[in-house]
């Protein structure tokens, strides 16, 4: 979960990070900041100066045009119910500091340039011994005298290695205690009197430690934070309900295309394989969809009646991996039961049933019986997503 | 034969009082593996299938020592779960659960790197060497297994835990056999990743190819890719990419700093193009895997 920058800020500052004086508003009427200030769009998503969703107002007039203004601008779909008024800082210097986990290691990894402020991913393209690194260790985490190690790399002396040292050792405890899974500053300005601020802050705390988190749970409840984001389509939401009917297996993870062949396949990775196997071989998707942990009938049954029900959808295609923990014939009697529920006749409407594994002879004694096309084992996941495409044409 | 794990390997179960933990101990033992007690904190006395179970990894050693602990308990109870069988001794875990949190699994990566122990997963189904011996869910039950899996020399390591059944069951139904086969885990900080997979599998005398089951995100596969141009590599790889249209799709993204690490890679298509590059085979469907393997080394 990727917090707003005012409430990532909020921790930091808790934290011992200095940051700039400001008041988070959702209307015009709160803001009591006077000019000059900064006024901050709050979306989860980054690079929004580049889109005009960071301006500076020099008078009272000024911050009560922008905030309208912001508050009306979409940043990548995402639309703020809250502004971020804050004072402006002269900066004598910008530096970035970043905190995450690197997968190849297997270890937290400390980043930092002394070039901050800017497109930090051209910068260590471009020019990578502006960008150093160092691993952690997650028991010791990151104590004040490696970090400066670290910053001293980037050719740091003197006071502004010691207060560097201190606020990138703190981001660590952020990092740690928060079980984020990105903490970053950027930039971390040092103002002209000499003190450093952290004038923008993204942390993204791991969905898996919420458990854990009360006080990041407690935000992600708050309601209406902000606006938009992918919108989910009626047709995926209905597929969603499904899901949460019954608690047994996974039926509904949905995302609507616009072809006609509906899809009913899983989970995780021969989801994937068989989707893009029905496209390599010419064939328009009608959605996405995983299914396994062994989904009950009912549940099958509104899936495969719900992905019917969609315009323009003729057939059906259900493949799987060889299967152990979801039962073949389980998937079989919802398909057809589907199928049926809707009026229609099961060996019409199935392009291909390929779905092996535990209780497979049961379910294809199943699929005889109503004349499904299906295949055994030996057709491979591609070969079925083909034969499901040919006879679905002309 | 077999890399991480064979017939002499002694196993121990943590959680074994657990439904799904119950269920793949008869599994596993039914298929030959040595499953010598179980360990469930206040079911001492209790017994699985005929299994043991104490209160303590200590207990559990005193009574019959474990070379490997198979740990299926609550998420968050993973990390003690895991210090518990490191400081007992114990030199390979096979994390089942899913959803430890990433500072958990990073934490306790650290621990077992100390104690030099190897960790596979978590959110691994576990992993299998046909008819020697089985870890954890992989593949099911032994009629199912029987089914899929047959010994011979691919070994086969997959980020997805169905499709290690699937990859297998595709080589068998073709006449080829396995050695081991590995379901990874899916989590994006996993104990063993294709770099350290694929290159004990290089070492190991009885597998000749190896072949990978890879999804979009991460940047293994470009480490994988220089590491087998540095240490130019002669054992066939072939590798399968699955979820080329995720490329196409908005809302993939990755935080700054981890694209400062990663670079601007992950995505299917970089990944193809380095892979290739480094004369690792890339199936582009994914019957090629068969096509590829039978090309590249004589089965």
């Amino acid at each position: 979960m990727r917090l707003l920058e005012h409430e990532a800020k909020q921790i930091i500052k808790k934290c011992g990070i200095p940051v700039p004086r400001g008041e988070v508003v959702k209307t015009v009427d709160e803001i009591t900041f006077p000019p000059p200030a900064m006024l901050k769009t709050q979306v989860p998503v980054g690079g929004r100066g580049i889109v005009g969703g960071i301006l500076a107002a020099a008078t009272q007039q000024e911050i009560r045009h922008h905030f309208e203004r912001l508050l009306a601008t979409p940043v990548r779909d995402y639309l703020p119910t809250s502004i971020l008024v804050e004072e402006m800082v002269e900066l004598e210097r910008e530096f970035f500091l970043a905190i995450t986990h690197d997968t190849v290691t297997k270890m937290p990894v400390a980043v930092f340039s002394s070039q901050g402020g800017v497109d930090i991913e051209a910068l260590a393209r471009e020019k990578p011994e502006k960008v150093v690194s160092m691993h952690l260790s997650p028991l010791r985490r990151f104590p004040s005298f490696q970090a400066r190690e670290l910053v001293a790399r980037a050719g740091v002396s003197g006071r502004l290695l010691i207060q560097l040292g201190a606020v990138f050792a703190r981001l660590a405890d952020v990092f740690f205690e928060y079980d984020a899974t990105l903490a970053e500053i950027n930039p971390l300005g040092l103002s002209k009197d000499g003190h450093l601020l952290a004038l923008d802050c993204h942390l993204e705390v791991d969905d898996d430690a919420q458990p854990r988190q009360p006080e990041i749970a407690a935000i992600e409840k708050q309601e209406a934070r902000f606006a938009g984001g992918r919108e989910t389509s009626e047709f995926e939401r209905r597929a969603q309900e499904i899901d949460s009917m019954d608690h047994r297996g996974v039926a509904g993870r949905v995302i609507e295309f616009p072809g006609s062949l509906g899809l009913i396949i899983g989970g995780g990775g021969a989801s994937l394989t068989a989707f893009d196997a029905v496209r390599q071989h010419g064939g328009e998707p009608a959605n996405y969809c995983e299914i396994g942990g062994n989904p009950s009938v009912f549940k099958v049954t509104e899936l495969t009646k719900h992905i019917l029900s969609k315009p323009g959808v003729s057939k059906i295609a259900v493949i799987m991996n060889v299967v152990s923990n979801t039962r073949v014939d389980l998937v079989a009697r919802g398909v057809i039961k589907g199928i049926l529920e809707k009026g229609q006749d099961p060996s019409q409407i199935v392009a291909v049933f390929r779905v092996p594994g535990a209780w497979e002879a049961e379910g294809f004694k199943l699929l005889d019986k109503y004349g499904v096309p299906y295949c055994d084992r030996t057709v491979s996941i591609d070969e079925a997503a083909r034969r499901a495409v040919v006879s679905t044409m002309p | 034969m077999a890399i991480l794990a064979d017939e002499q390997t002694k196993v121990l179960v943590q959680g074994i009082t657990g439904r799904e933990a119950a269920s793949f101990t008869k599994d596993m033992m039914e298929y030959g593996t040595q499953v010598v007690a179980g360990v469930t904190p206040g079911k001492k006395g209790q017994s699985v299938y005929g299994v043991p179970v104490f209160d303590t990894v200590a207990q559990a050693m005193a009574y019959q020592p474990a070379d490997a602990a198979i740990i299926s308990v609550p998420p968050l109870m993973v990390k003690e779960a895991a210090l518990e069988s490191l400081l007992n001794g114990i030199k390979l875990l096979v994390i089942v659960t899913e959803r430890v949190p990433r500072k958990d699994t990073v934490e306790l990566l650290e621990l077992a790197r100390q104690t030099g122990a190897t960790v596979i997963g978590p959110n691994t189904l576990g992993l299998i060497s046909p008819g020697v011996v089985k870890l954890g869910m992989a593949g099911g039950p032994v009629a199912d297994v029987k089914k899929a899996y047959m010994p011979g020399k691919v070994g086969i390591a997959s980020r997805s835990g169905g499709m290690t059944t699937e990859i297998a069951n595709l080589l068998t139904t073709n006449g080829i056999g396995q050695s081991t086969c590995i379901s990874v885990g899916g989590d994006p900080v996993v104990g063993s990743n294709f770099l350290d997979l694929v290159e004990r599998f290089y070492k190991d005398p009885d597998t000749e190819a190896v072949v990978l089951f890879s999804e979009p995100g991460g940047v293994i596969e470009e480490k994988l890719a220089e590491w087998v141009q540095a240490e130019q590599v002669s054992m066939p790889i072939v590798t399968f990419i699955a979820g080329r249209f995720v490329d196409e799709m908005p809302g993939m993204r990755f935080g700054h700093a981890a694209t400062i690490v990663e670079g601007e890679k992950g995505s299917t298509k970089s990944k193809i193009k380095v892979l290739e590059r480094a004369g690792v085979k890339v199936a582009h469907a994914f019957s090629d895997i068969v096509t590829i393997l039978r090309r590249e080394y004589e089965v």
